[in-house]
């Protein structure tokens, strides 16, 4: 196991490279860090109460791409993305510490406005959470809150969120219908579509597809390799063929910590640490 | 009971059908026995209301003794008065309980409004209305059915309070989660997405208050009284079923005894009716 060396300013990804390899860390360059960072996480500690959940966690997420976590279960995955729209703050004990930069701006600042942030930073969760209201006004809520739109522009903005996430043909003629009443995989692409109508520029997936059958899967798959035209998207997945189907870059947690980060082709085929390798060939312990 | 399992230990399984059967008869007989009285109570109460409710006990008020009347003064009270009880404690119990499920996690006096709250959910009703009769009638210096409606209020606002916390705490978590992931603040949150959620639940909370306050006496005999008239001021006294009932009841008068029936068949029916509401209304919310 690698010595814990939060003080030292080399990512957790260099001590790993350079102690694996022993090669020079400047080849490391051609990995991630070589696309500009959206997201960069800096010695990110995060408690629930007293427990210590994440440990030092030094991450760069390169825009317009998929950044997938992956890990075992409790390893943090979902703690580490509820930290980049600080959900966790509807929950009384649990707080972080450390810096996570948004294009440059630290979003744990207390003064940081959440609710702007959250408009900027979009999430869907993994269960699906339709409100109890139209699917219609499902998307719409979201988009109200920040534009003010015609009833001609926010019906099209009803219908291009639809249409990303693959649902506007099973549903065009219900939209006046409770969102509630969708199937299990529709109700997690309207969440999803919701999430994409008020045009965010991050949106993290938890454990999207986890409730979902393989064709809404397939269904969300298709459309997360749509949306990294326009977003940066973070999604944790325990599925690992899901990982190297859709994204980019990956990386390992085990413990709180991160302990690889990579292209997606270079973990999935060469990874530098035993541990992800033990973990991607299904051997862990 | 033959051998039917290999490693069946046949003591062991008589043993528990003989704790099974013996507990299964008490429960039947214990429901029995609380039935027995509650069908005797309301078969009393059906033989005796009925024979005497007719028409005029929705047109007249209320008789001196001797003469025909009704209980139309008493029954436009009662409503009256119950109802600006609940325009009262509803939004003030709502919004509490909204405090205590929304906005009090972080909070340190939360746990003492919640503990205060269940003190007065149980407090004895009669207290309550000593309490009004102390800050409202004795300062204003007559009974009134303001004061009626603001004790029936205290008693209804402790259920408000706790029904509104319980339904918005069934509400998941995740659809918080949700409505605030998209950017909403928390106040819009709550009114948008969480009270849409749980108004069924809220507003079955606010219902049952309503049958528990309806058939409240205690309270109104210190405040609102009874009046042996027509008056739909609430700054003076107000007739309304419970005292009429607790009044003619005990009095020597078989006409008014007879009217007190009448009043106890309408205030049961409505209670009862209200139940119902209720009842299909949860079911059609859910």
């Amino acid at each position: 196991m690698e010595q814990k060396n939060s003080n030292n300013k080399k990512t957790l990804l260099e001590q790993g490279f350079a102690s694996i390899k022993g090669t020079d860390s400047k080849e490391k360059k051609k990995g991630p860090l070589s696309f500009p960072a959206k997201i960069q996480v800096k010695d990110l500690d995060f408690y629930y109460g007293k427990f210590h959940a994440l440990h030092s966690i030094n991450i760069d997420i390169p825009e317009k791409k998929v950044t997938a976590i992956i890990g075992p279960s409790g390893c943090g995955k979902s703690t580490l993305i509820r930290c980049f729209n600080r959900i966790y703050e509807l929950y009384p004990k649990q707080y972080a510490t450390g810096q996570i930069l948004l294009d440059g701006r630290n979003i744990l600042d207390p003064k940081e406005d959440l609710n702007l942030l959250r408009a900027q930073v979009g999430m869907v969760f993994q269960k699906p959470t339709p409100f109890p209201m139209s699917v219609y006004d499902n998307i719409a809520f979201g988009v109200r809150l920040y534009e003010r739109l015609s009833k001609e522009e926010m019906d099209e903005r009803v219908e291009w969120a639809l249409r990303k996430s693959a649902l506007w043909n099973e549903v065009k003629g219900k939209l006046k219908q409770i969102g509630t009443a969708l199937s299990g995989g529709q109700q997690q692409r309207l969440c999803i579509a919701r999430a994409i109508a008020v045009k965010p520029e991050v949106v993290l997936l938890d454990e999207p597809c986890s409730a979902l059958d393989p064709i809404s899967t397939a269904k969300v798959e298709e459309l997360i390799d749509e949306l990294t035209e326009d977003y940066t998207i973070i999604i944790v997945t325990h599925n690992m063929q899901q990982a190297a189907r859709v994204s980019d870059f990956t990386a390992f947690m085990y413990l709180g910590k991160l302990i690889e980060f990579d292209s997606t082709d270079k973990m999935f085929t060469n990874p530098r640490r035993k541990e992800t390798e033990d973990y991607i060939t299904g051997r862990f312990g | 009971m033959s051998r039917l399992l290999k490693n069946m230990d046949a003591g062991l399984y008589r043993k528990r059908r003989i704790v099974n059967l013996t507990v299964l008869s008490a429960s039947i007989l214990t429901t029995l026995f609380g039935l027995f009285w509650l069908v005797w109570l309301l078969t009393t109460l059906f033989l005796h209301g009925f024979k005497y409710l007719d028409l005029s006990v929705f047109t007249q008020p209320t008789p001196p003794p001797g003469e025909t009347g009704g209980l139309a003064n008493a029954i436009v009270g009662s409503i009256l008065i119950t109802l600006m009880g609940v325009a009262v404690g509803a939004p003030v119990g709502v919004l509490a309980g909204t405090f205590l499920s929304e906005y009090a996690i972080r909070s340190r006096i939360a746990p003492v409004i919640r503990f205060v709250n269940d003190v007065l959910l149980s407090a004895p009703s009669i207290i309550l209305g000593v309490f009004i009769y102390e800050i409202v009638v004795v300062p204003t210096g007559h009974f009134s059915g303001w004061a009626g409606s603001l004790a029936l209020a205290l008693i209804a606002l402790p259920i408000i309070v706790r029904t509104t916390e319980d339904m918005l705490k069934l509400v998941p978590n995740t659809v918080r989660e949700a409505a605030c992931a998209l950017g909403a603040p928390r106040w819009k949150v709550t009114v948008a997405i969480v009270y849409r959620a749980a108004r069924a639940g809220i507003f079955t909370g606010i219902l049952l208050a309503v049958a528990r306050i309806s058939g409240e006496t205690a309270p109104l005999l210190f405040t609102a009284l009874n009046n042996q008239f027509w008056s739909t001021s609430l700054n003076e006294p107000v007739a309304n079923l419970p005292v009429v009932i607790f009044q003619f009841a005990m009095s020597p008068y078989e006409d008014w005894q007879n009217l007190a029936w009448a009043g106890a068949l309408l205030i049961t029916i409505s209670v009862l009716a209200l139940n119902i509401i209720v009842r299909t209304f949860l079911r059609s919310g859910k």
